[in-house]
């Protein structure tokens, strides 16, 4: 006991380097001058400039001079740093360096994803006059919740660290960073910056609040959470702190973590939709789709923690390896050489790293696979530094900035290199004791100098779009084509034709006839085979990501499936395959009022943006039933749990919508707006378009008397399975229909679901079709199409309609996609045999004239990729054998949507985070 | 407006046909055997519910006196096609508890038997009739080892008429290293538990199955056991032979794994699922294991497989000698049984043996292919009439099916339903 006091009062005494004024000392004051000099060294006063034996003054803590020829006046400790380097130590603009992380409980959601027996939460557990939603937490200071833990301070100085910004991360909107530096000090004296940034992600966090379930929800709160800050800031009727603190935070930099880079894009294009332009921390997968990072215009912060190599020795093992996972491995460590080369400004950031220790060997790796010493340098301290609004103090060594700087052994990215010394604020810190000192255990330098030398790693494959099995490395091509002598089904007057010619051009349907000349154009002999206009599916859940269902609430009819498009999907390519080429991607039917749709066409290794089916009008998604009353799931705490309350969920929202239109017409901008209700004034405006999820006749019927009774139109009922029971109904009010072909039994009202439902429907004149609802049986949409002969014989041309022209017509694109006509989309597939058929097989699937799916190619394309796998097995092997760190394979199942899926994004991020840092 | 009253009262109360009371002969039709054999302009004699004789009718001359004739030319004769491992009557709705009774509590259930609990009155068997499926595998599930499965017949008063075989196997779900599910870019919910944790809990369950096979033969071979222990008391007659052992597996390694297990206790298992049966054919054909594909209408299992690979899975298999049998999950779903069969065919397999793949390959499995499977004298007149090609949907048209010789109703709910109201807007019209 008595040997630990001791201890401390040493420290204590040691520590006093400057005077925090207001604190009372306990004896007599022990404050040191702190002069130094540090002379005879290399010393690097930015990137850009060096200073070969110069000398560098520091004043307690503050640099006094930087320079040759410098006297060094008396009272100073002259630091004869002969052959020696000093380097402005490193900035992290990104830690939670001493926060506290709370633990995140099983959070919101339906019960699905959240925890068991749970009460639904709608609004803030937090008391107080804050927000409504707790993801949403700007109110949140770091500089208030900062305390320094000496243990991470200890690794990150080892590391060269210098000062970090220290960020809450937890929630939506997450308030302030602040900058400190990693000196041993009291908290009083390390702070550099109390606000560096508002921060920002699409994880809820710890929230108590049910929403938001999904991404597109988080993206919808953070949207609508903009409008309530612009409204609030004109206001004076509500106080809340929540969002004056959210308007405060507005003119300092604006950080947003979003891992991925198509999270980059979506959050880059939230920032400029309210003219912010956020810096963005991701997850260092830029290389991916370099240009489309690079156009946003972002300053990234990007971690190091490079994929390691698998464990490939066991051949059955290595099969549930991707070749997606294998290249990233390869291509990880060029990814900051990569954004150096395209001009793209980002720092470095230790986080995300299993140790920090990791740091400098994967710096070195960066550094091999073409990222510049000198990049590398401002990465770590200019850029950082001013990101954070901390340039003034630290990241160069100048006169007046704060003494915080490394001594190294040798130039900092040589591997045998060695920290010596790490200067915070004036403070020295050893990191290797010199070898008459005692030797520091475990220091970051003794590890780097043991590490047997890891081969370079440098990349043979090529990049593919998309990342992902059966990406291709150039983009696939549009070409004239004329598919010669088929049968054709033109889905138009002239019906099916026989020993027909198909010409493609540019994109469109040039010509359909007979004897067609070819011009330019690439000759395909069709004979024998079948072409039909791709197939077009009325409701899929492919193509998304982070949850498609926003269920915490009756109406979420604020989200947007357009926000969370992920080009990546593997099921894109797998339903090219089986002659899908426009997809309607729906939200789910958690909800009476779902989000918004977002029509697609399968453009396989485009953009997410470039995926959307451009001049396409908007719909939205409404549910009925079993799932909107959460019978099989949920805590059944939230409204509606009948049929009957669904109806008031509709007359509600409805009757709400039109107040707020009518408040609009009259106040204008002072009425807060509501994204939610503007979905349903557009419904009213007949600007969007309602396709409802539906089964039993009594509430297709309740919602149709809904619609009459306040004014708007239903386009179509989705699912819809006892269509034929209200046919009659639905055909006077001109209303559209999808169903399943012959889905029935899997819940209570699906009890009287028949297969006849597509051909009386279509009887009575309803335009219907069938949709998938489902990524498997999107791949065979034809063959549903084919049950309509079976169960009803509808006549083949027309049932080849279910699943093209119909689809189109209730989509409203009928005029561009749906049938073989000259001028339309060249959506085009060519069928081995009568598309009805089980024998067929989708041979050719074009969009806008590219052959995305070519049966051919693919047999090519498989090949090639086994050979690419083979080759990156090798590697990893090589990459073990040399000394490589690697993980063990774990085999995924791939996730699939449906109607039904409630996933809660936050808690899936929150594993996956915990996932990672167990590798 | 009378029938309309009729039927609506009616609903899918359809009565099992009565027994044969004449001999019968179908004329003209192409008949698919169910052996690999197609006649072309074939006879099918049956009378009592046995086939009397099948073959060439351009060349058979007949005494068609007392008999029922039946002209088929240029329609299909099929052997009634068989639902392996199915739920069929021992569910009604999928998402109502009180319907459900195929999955009982408990990891090892060998004395559970799912023939009890089948419900001849289920609207569901009615609906797969209409497109060929005559008879099913009715399977328990649940736990490691689900119990005992029994064949029936879809057309029948109660479960003990429907039986065609009780109690024809066991089924037993190899324990396996659950995958991952995909994550945002990769991880998952198990991303807690190691691989090797992960695999160590597999195999304390694989030596805890050991364990259990080893006591159940040690107890079932002495007439007088101390304790009377019904769970091992029912895995008796998988050691005899006279009911098989049915494992679900799907893995390559954990195929292998099942088969030497079950082996190494004197079984010769079938394998059920099978998704990667296609990488290790060779093995299965030494051990002489069938493979019950199930669900050939999947995705693939890996991201980086063929896109297709499901549909050309069994074709592979049986082209490499194997006997391949198809399923699909669920009960309602049996009515897609045959366009199965038809996926199988337009992906690499023969139309004839894809055929055999729900009908004699199934009745081999289950014991029964001296009664059923193919259409050869002797065997249980179970058949069905097709207009066309009864493998695709564009063509499935049963215009008649036999199950033992009787003539079944083909009607069902949704044929009901259908002309409930399409004769109502029909009515309106006018």
């Amino acid at each position: 006991m008595k040997k630990i006091l001791l201890s401390l009062v040493l420290v204590f005494s040691a520590t006093l380097l400057f005077a925090q004024q207001t604190y009372p000392v306990n004896g007599s004051y022990d404050i040191k001058p702190g002069l130094y000099a540090f002379t005879n060294a290399s010393i690097v006063v930015n990137a850009n400039q060096t200073i070969n034996n110069g000398t560098l003054l520091i004043k307690g803590q503050t640099i006094q001079a930087v320079g040759t020829g410098i006297t060094v006046p008396k009272g100073y400790i002259v630091v004869d740093l002969k052959g020696k380097f000093i380097y402005p130590s490193l900035i992290d603009p990104f830690t939670s360096y001493g926060i506290v992380e709370a633990a995140r409980t099983a959070g919101g959601g339906m019960g699905g994803g959240g925890g068991g027996g749970r009460q639904s939460i709608f609004t803030s557990t937090k008391k107080g006059a804050y927000g409504w939603n707790e993801a949403i937490r700007p109110e949140t200071h770091v500089n208030a919740l900062f305390t320094a833990d000496s243990k991470k301070a200890d690794d990150l100085r080892k590391a060269g660290f210098g000062s970090v910004n220290v960020i809450n991360r937890d929630g939506i909107a997450r308030g302030t960073s602040a900058a400190v530096t990693l000196s041993d000090e009291r908290e009083n004296s390390t702070m550099l910056n109390t606000q560096t940034a508002a921060n920002y992600s699409f994880n809820k966090g710890t929230s108590q609040n049910d929403y938001p379930t999904s991404l597109m929800g988080s993206i919808a709160l953070i949207r609508q959470t903009y409008y309530d800050a612009l409204w609030y800031a004109k206001q004076k009727e509500e106080y809340n702190i929540s969002l004056e603190e959210f308007n405060k935070q507005q003119t300092i930099p604006q950080i947003f973590e979003a891992d991925g880079w198509q999270n980059i894009l979506r959050a880059d294009k939230i920032g400029k939709e309210f003219g912010k332009q956020f810096i963005i921390k991701s997850n260092g997968d830029e290389y991916q789709r370099i240009d489309a990072v690079k156009a946003t215009g972002a300053s990234l912060i990007i971690p190091i923690n490079f994929v390691k190599a698998y464990e490939v020795e066991d051949s059955v093992e290595a099969r549930s390896i991707t070749l997606a996972q294998m290249k990233a491995w390869e291509f990880a460590p060029t990814n900051p050489g990569v954004l150096e080369k395209a001009g793209v400004k980002f720092s470095l950031t230790a986080f995300g790293l299993d140790n920090v220790k990791d740091f400098w060997t994967n710096i070195q790796s960066a550094i091999e696979n073409g990222l510049s010493q000198k990049q590398a340098l401002m990465a770590v301290t200019e850029i950082p530094a001013g990101m954070i609004g901390i340039a003034d103090k630290v990241g160069t060594l100048e006169k007046g900035k704060l003494a915080n700087f490394i001594i190294t052994s040798d130039s900092l990215f040589k591997k045998t290199n060695i920290i010596e010394e790490n200067w915070v604020q004036g403070k020295r810190f050893i990191v290797t004791a010199k070898k008459d000192g005692p030797v520091a255990k475990d220091s970051v330098n003794n590890a780097l100098a043991k590490k047997p030398e890891v081969k370079k790693t440098q990349p043979n494959g090529s990049l593919i779009y998309p990342f992902s099995a059966f990406g291709t490395a150039e983009p696939l091509k549009q070409e004239a084509v004329l598919l010669k002598n088929a049968t054709v089904w033109t889905n138009e007057k002239e019906g099916i034709l026989q020993n027909a010619d198909v010409l493609l051009e540019n994109g469109k349907i040039k010509a359909v006839g007979k004897n067609l000349s070819a011009g330019s154009a690439k000759v395909i002999d069709a004979t024998g085979k079948h072409i039909t206009a791709g197939l077009i599916d009325e409701h899929s859940h492919i193509a998304g990501t982070g949850g498609i269902n926003e269920g915490a609430q009756s109406s979420s009819a604020e989200v947007r499936i357009a926000d969370i498009i992920n080009s990546e999907d593997v099921n894109i390519y797998r339903q090219l395959a089986g002659g899908v080429t426009t997809s309607h991607i729906l939200h789910g039917s958690a909800n009476p009022v779902g989000g918004q749709a977002q029509l697609i066409k399968l453009r396989w290794g485009k953009l997410p943006e470039e995926l959307k089916f451009a001049g396409s009008d908007g719909f939205i998604k409404f549910a009925l039933g079993e799932n909107v009353k959460q019978s099989n799931f949920g805590t059944g705490a939230r409204f509606p749990v009948t049929r009957m309350g669904v109806e008031q969920s509709f007359v509600d929202e409805f009757t709400r919508a039109k107040e707020y239109k009518s408040a609009m017409a009259v106040k204008g901008n002072t009425v807060r707006r509501d994204l939610e209700l503007d979905a349903i004034v557009e419904i009213l405006d007949n600007k969007r378009f309602i396709t409802c999820h539906s089964y039993v006749q009594s509430e297709i019927n309740m919602l149709m008397n809904v619609a009459d009774s306040l004014g708007f139109k239903i386009n179509t009922f989705t699912h819809i399975l006892e269509g034929y029971k209200m046919a009659d109904k639905m055909k006077a009010r001109g209303i559209s229909a999808s169903t399943f072909s012959d889905w029935w039994a899997y819940k209570m009202e699906v009890a009287e679901a028949i297969p006849y439902n597509g051909k009386i429907m279509h009887n009575v004149g309803i335009t219907t079709a069938f949709n998938s609802d489902d990524a498997e049986m999107a791949r065979r949409l034809n063959q549903e199409a084919g049950k309509a002969v079976l169960y009803g014989g509808v006549p083949e041309e027309d049932a080849l309609k279910f699943v093209t022209l119909n689809p189109a017509k209730m989509l409203h694109v009928d005029s561009k996609v749906g049938s073989l006509k000259a001028g339309k989309d060249a959506d085009v597939v060519v069928w081995s045999d009568n598309p009805l058929s089980i024998y067929a097989k989708a041979e050719k699937t074009f969009v806008d004239g590219i052959a995305y799916w070519d049966m051919e190619r693919d047999v090519q394309v498989r090949k090639d990729q086994q050979a690419e796998r083979k080759r990156l097995i090798q590697k990893m092997l090589d990459s073990k054998k040399t000394g490589g760190r690697t993980q063990r394979p774990q085999a995924m199942a791939p996730r699939l949507y449906n109607c039904e899926s409630l996933e809660d994004y936050s808690l899936e991020l929150t594993e996956l985070e915990r996932n990672h840092s167990h590798e | 407006m009378a029938g309309f009253g009729l039927s609506t009262f009616a609903q899918a109360n359809i009565s099992p046909a009565k027994p044969q009371d004449k001999k019968t002969i179908i004329m003209g039709a192409k008949i698919h055997v169910g052996n690999g054999t197609v006649i072309e302009n074939g006879y099918l004699i049956f009378d009592k519910g046995k086939i009397l004789g099948v073959g060439d009718a351009t060349v058979a001359k007949f005494d068609l006196t007392g008999s029922t004739v039946i002209t088929a030319n240029g329609k299909h004769v099929y052997p009634g096609f068989i639902a392996p491992i199915t739920n069929l009557g021992l569910t009604e709705y999928e998402s109502v508890k009180a319907t459900l009774d195929f999955s009982e509590i408990g990891t090892y259930n060998p004395h559970i038997r799912a023939l009890v609990a089948y419900n001849t009155d289920s609207k569901v068997p009615a609906t797969l009739r209409s497109n060929g499926v005559l008879m099913a595998q009715i399977t328990p599930q649940g736990g490691v080892i689900s119990g005992s499965s029994s064949v029936v017949q879809l057309d029948a008063w109660n479960w003990e008429d429907a039986a065609l075989r009780k109690d024809d196997a066991q089924h037993m779900t190899w324990p396996v290293v659950p995958r991952f599910r995909g994550g945002f870019g990769g991880g998952g919910r198990m991303g807690m538990t190691s691989p090797d944790a992960l695999k160590e809990r597999t195999q304390a369950q694989i030596n805890e199955l050991d364990q259990l096979f080893t006591e159940a033969k040690a107890y079932t071979e002495t007439d007088k056991p101390t304790v009377t222990n019904a769970r091992l008391a029912a895995m008796k007659h998988m050691f005899d032979g006279q009911e098989k052992l049915f494992i679900t597996v799907d893995g390559q390694k954990d195929i292998i794994a099942a088969v030497n297990f079950a082996k190494k206790h004197g079984v010769t298992p079938v394998i059920v699922g099978g998704d990667e049966a296609y990488l290790i054919t060779a093995f299965l054909k030494d051990n002489n294991i069938s493979v019950v594909v199930k669900q050939p209408h999947a995705l693939p299992n890996n991201l980086d497989d063929d896109v297709n690979m499901p549909y050309k899975n069994a074709g592979i298999l049986a082209n490499a000698g194997v006997n391949v049998v198809l399923s699909i999950d669920g009960y309602w779903q049996q009515r897609n049984l045959p366009f199965m069969a038809g996926t199988v065919a337009a992906w690499g397999l023969d139309k004839e043996k894809a055929l055999q793949t729900i009908t004699l390959n199934t009745a081999k499995i289950l014991g029964l292919d001296k009664t059923v499977g193919s259409l050869e004298t002797g065997k249980d007149a179970t058949f069905l009439i097709s207009a066309g090609d009864a493998l695709d949907m564009k063509s499935n048209t049963v215009e008649k099916a036999f199950i033992q010789g009787r003539d079944i109703n083909l009607d069902n709910l949704h044929k009901q339903l259908d002309r409930k109201f399409s004769e109502k807007y029909n009515a309106e019209k006018k």
